[in-house]
């Protein structure tokens, strides 16, 4: 594909989704947590942007209200909550040490070439380069699952399966001009409802165990 | 459609009453009169249908057709046998401590929170909102997980909330996927999320996008239904939380799940021409199915036993679908309200035995026949029942799968028995000393209110020895609206 032959917006989301792939591999190989939750905020910021974009080029004004949600919960509302859950239960100066950082990336690259292989059945339709953008917002998702599998801490789980939520919102931007008002808005109260949840259990998991990291939650076994 | 804006009304209704009056001492009773009344609402609405066929409300939010509703009738009506024995249940974990005043109240609110989101999910028509309230019942139900806040309990709360979200995003791609497939034969229509105009267009959409889809939704789904190698978070939450959770957790969400599996197979069917979505049913359905009945035995927690026996019937009826046809269809949707009434029957008494015996690991729950008869019996009488023996509703619709089995993959009716057997003796070694052997010295009887157990055993004994006429046509309908033909 000639990047020069498309028009120029969607040169431009093309570029957003490269640089929304890019903050996923930054979450992935960043250690501290305050950078990580600012870093998963610029995330929300260009996924922001990009929902603009394309509802100013489709003409579907609709996705501004969806692009509002975004801004608000995933750039504002969740990393704010992040951060004050992490100054209240004092682990802002901790950096986790991740086992095998490079093999993890390495890991992550694989995961976007089998992101495009996934992709490869499907016909262009609405942008000249949706299966490209769909390619890369399910990297995004795996990747945001391999940051779930990988880190230990609760808080960067967390930012994990954010990340997650801005794969799958990312995918439904491109691939259809977002998905109808209703279930629009369910999907961010459902995330507004996790965001909050996950917070009750930041401090459940900290009276439980001492600590936020999930290695000791370790008693419920398959077998015994 | 009064009937079905009642049923979906009265549970928000109780989720923000409870929320707003807080704990009282009578919010066990009146969380069992919604439940009743949300019950009789429903049975209103299942009257409805039967007589004047499918229901589309006008804003095309909602669809309820003979597949549907008769999950929505068993989703209620578990609820309220389940609201029963919630009341005392509760009142008696309060009393000996384990819960707080402010506990309660989160947990009688999320109780009808989860029926409301069930409710939503069986009867939206908006695929979208499917996924909405699919995930919204795991949000209800991951506090109530962790609700005793031990250690373990909020181990189980976690891997809930993480896995399944995990696993519930993937379906929500698949939605995406299919949504953009919709699009492309229905451009810039509000609709093309709807299940009944996607229907009307099933065959049209692309082959190779909704395969993809449906692998996404498959997995996604199938980590709520609880297939395995996606099925760990549910021993954990089931054991984990308060017994009328487990109840309807078991005997509801899982169901629920695989209708939507369910309902996406029979968009994808007319697309794809061939049985591919059929066999990844059966592939999972049939590993799931193994792997709970071997890993039964191992377990030391009876709560946590019975949830790889809920495992292992997904898994067949999830097998069951996957086959296809009038005959194995059939036989799963009677395996649906079958597995669902003995499963919540099951752990109603196993959180009676759990209060006699004061604890819920298997090695120390003994002779609760001699201790409390009516507890011990109904305990051996519901996992004669879960086992599959005559003349139980089990054995009937395991029958027909079988026999299903037996016509289309009659190789796969080997593995199909052993599992069986493996299961049937897993439960057995368990539960005969449970309740035949010595009880402790000191074990007394508890209060306890077996109503709602002796009416779901009767029930799935009345579907084993002659399954009524309307109900049997109203399966039938089901049937044949999933694979084209009835059996009857």
């Amino acid at each position: 594909m000639q990047m020069a032959v498309l028009p120029l917006s969607e040169q431009m989301i093309l570029t957003l989704a490269a640089l929304i792939l890019f903050t996923s591999f930054l979450l992935l190989a960043q250690t501290r947590i305050v950078t990580l939750i600012h870093t998963f905020a610029w995330q929300g910021v260009l996924l922001f942007l990009a929902t603009v974009l394309v509802a100013i080029v489709s003409g579907r004004h609709h996705l501004l209200i969806s692009a509002a949600l975004t801004l608000v919960l995933k750039v504002f509302f969740i990393p704010w909550q992040l951060r004050r859950l992490v100054i209240r239960l004092d682990i802002r100066r901790d950096v986790e040490t991740v086992g095998s950082a490079s093999l993890i990336m390495i890991g992550a690259g694989a995961l976007v070439l089998f992101s495009y292989y996934v992709a490869l059945p499907i016909r262009e339709l609405s942008l000249h380069s949706t299966r490209n953008m769909i390619a890369i917002s399910l990297a995004v998702i795996l990747i945001g699952m391999l940051m779930i599998i990988t880190r230990r801490k609760a808080v960067a789980q967390v930012v994990g399966f954010m990340s997650m939520e801005n794969g799958l919102l990312f995918a439904a931007v491109v691939a259809t001009y977002g998905m109808p008002m209703v279930v629009e808005l369910g999907v961010a109260f459902d995330v507004l409802v996790a965001a909050i949840l996950f917070g009750i259990f930041f401090f459940q998991i900290r009276s439980g165990i001492g600590s936020l990291n999930v290695d000791h939650l370790n008693r419920l076994n398959e077998v015994d | 459609m009064n009937a079905l804006y009642l049923t979906l009304l009265l549970p928000l209704f109780g989720t923000l009453l409870f929320a707003l009056i807080g704990h009282r001492r009578s919010a066990g009773a009146i969380n069992l009169v919604i439940s009743t009344a949300t019950f009789a609402t429903s049975l209103q609405l299942a009257f409805n249908i039967f007589n004047k066929g499918p229901l589309l409300s006008p804003d095309k939010l909602f669809y309820v057709d003979a597949f549907n509703v008769y999950l929505i009738l068993l989703n209620a009506f578990v609820g309220m046998t389940t609201a029963v024995f919630s009341g005392p249940y509760m009142a008696h974990e309060l009393e000996i401590g384990r819960v707080d005043d402010k506990r309660m109240r989160l947990y009688y609110s999320m109780y009808q929170g989860f029926l409301l989101t069930m409710l939503v999910a069986l009867s939206t028509n908006n695929l979208g909102l499917l996924w909405v309230a699919v995930e919204g019942a795991t949000l209800a139900t991951v506090l109530l997980v962790s609700l005793y806040r031990t250690p373990e309990s909020i181990e189980a709360g976690w891997k809930y909330f993480l896995l399944c979200g995990v696993g519930i995003a993937q379906a929500l791609f698949g939605t995406v996927l299919i949504y953009f497939a919709a699009e492309r034969i229905l451009p810039g229509s509000d609709e093309s999320l709807l299940w009944s105009v996607l229907h009307q267009h099933a065959a049209e959409l692309e082959p190779a996008v909704l395969s993809l889809a449906f692998v996404f939704l498959l997995v996604g789904y199938g980590t709520k239904i609880g297939l395995a190698p996606l099925h760990n978070w549910l021993p954990d939450a089931h054991s984990e939380g308060p017994t009328p959770m487990s109840a309807i957790l078991s005997g509801l969400l899982l169901n629920v799940a695989l209708y939507a599996v369910v309902r996406f197979k029979m968009l994808i069917d007319p697309a794809l021409g061939d049985n591919l979505a059929g066999k990844m049913m059966m592939g999972f359905g049939l590993l799931s199915f193994t792997l709970a009945g071997l890993l039964l035995h191992r377990q030391r927690d009876v709560k946590r036993m019975f949830s790889y026996s809920s495992i292992e019937h997904m898994g067949l009826m999830t097998f069951a679908f996957g086959i296809g046809g009038p005959l194995a269809t059939f036989g799963a949707l009677l395996h649906m309200i079958v597995h669902s009434l003995t499963k919540s029957a099951i752990f109603i008494t196993v959180g009676h035995a759990a209060h006699v015996a004061g604890t819920q690991s298997i090695e120390k729950i003994r002779g609760l026949i001699r201790t409390q008869p009516v507890v011990g019996w109904s305990f051996l009488i519901g996992t004669v029942a879960i086992a599959g023996f005559p003349p139980f509703g089990v054995f009937t619709s395991e029958f027909l799968l079988f026999t299903a089995t037996i016509k289309s993959w009659p190789w796969l009716v080997i593995p199909l028995l052993c599992g069986l057997g493996v299961a049937f003796a897993g439960l057995f070694r368990h539960v005969q000393p449970m309740v035949f052997g010595e009880p402790p010295a000191g074990q007394v009887a508890v209060k306890a209110n077996m109503w709602p157990v002796v009416l779901h055993l009767l029930l799935v004994l009345w579907l084993g020895l002659a399954i009524p006429g309307v109900l049997a046509n109203w399966i039938d309908q089901a049937t044949a609206m999933v694979v084209g033909r009835g059996l009857l």
